[in-house]
């Protein structure tokens, strides 16, 4: 079961040391007690993981993945830090059986998958993708995938729109 | 192990320790945070077998776009509704999200 038979090309080097940057960054994002170090340094694997969708012949989505998570949501969630307050932070007590059943949780999750990940047979063969990856998506974005791309605009508009309609301060009774 | 297996042994690591997160953290800006981390392995996976897959195609990296689109609303909703609970209880714990209770 345990035949990793890795063969130690460049590919491989480079997914392992992005892979390396992504977990830490997630672990130390769960092991950090400040909200702004645990922003950062999943901002730090959002930017890992747009190495990897390069490293998948992915450029747009990678591009896609640096405005959006590491520019958008990361910078939100600042806003959000900002605007709420965080004093109380790591006096809370310890919640030890939580803590334990949910740990012991996701590591039967990992094992589980783990397990049928070495025991799927995979094809070895791979074709290639088309080198201008930006034009081809846009083409299947606005041929065969244009009725979601609207769909997705439309749902796009309304939640923001609604999330405007959720902050907006409401008016005083008096 | 071929090369679409330690993507998705990947992924599988960043999905449990996102789990792990939304299960115990109780700031729920930091819940919201490990969700996004959730959907970053799964988009991981449309990706790695957009390239790696039994048909290697564009569909699942424009699936993956759509998840990131899906994943910047949920953002942006969560955090207005956050906006708003803060402003009426003070808090951010998600402990106290209790109000619909029965």
């Amino acid at each position: 079961m345990f035949n990793f038979n890795i063969d130690f090309s460049g590919e491989f080097f480079a997914f392992f040391s992005l892979a390396i940057c992504a977990i830490v960054g997630a672990v130390l994002a769960i092991n950090f007690t400040k909200v702004v170090h645990i922003v950062m340094s999943l901002a730090f694997t959002f930017v890992a993981l747009a190495g990897l969708y390069i490293l998948l012949n992915a450029e747009f989505v990678a591009f896609v993945q640096v405005l959006l998570y590491v520019g958008a949501v990361t910078i939100l969630m600042i806003f959000g830090i900002m605007m709420t307050k965080h004093d109380g932070e790591g006096q809370e007590p310890a919640r030890p059986l939580l803590e334990t059943l949910a740990a012991i949780g996701c590591i039967c999750l990992f094992g589980i998958l783990f397990f049928a990940i070495r025991n799927a047979d995979f094809p070895t063969e791979v074709a290639p993708l088309p080198d201008d990856n930006t034009r081809a998506i846009g083409l299947e974005l606005f041929s065969r995938y244009a009725v979601p791309f609207e769909l997705i605009s439309v749902l796009l508009t309304v939640a923001f729109i609604g999330a405007v309609a959720l902050a907006k301060r409401e008016e005083d009774p008096q | 192990m071929t090369m679409l297996a330690s993507y998705l042994t990947l992924a599988a690591v960043l999905f449990c320790v996102g789990l792990y997160g939304v299960l115990t953290k109780r700031n729920a800006i930091v819940v919201l945070l490990c969700i996004e981390l959730m959907l970053n392995a799964v988009n991981l996976n449309l990706i790695a077998f957009s390239k790696y897959g039994v048909t290697p195609s564009l569909t699942g990296q424009i699936f993956s776009l759509f998840t990131m689109t899906v994943a910047a609303a949920e953002a942006a909703v969560g955090m207005a509704v956050l906006i708003v609970w803060y402003r009426n209880r003070a808090t951010v714990n998600v402990d106290e999200f209790d109000e619909l209770r029965g």
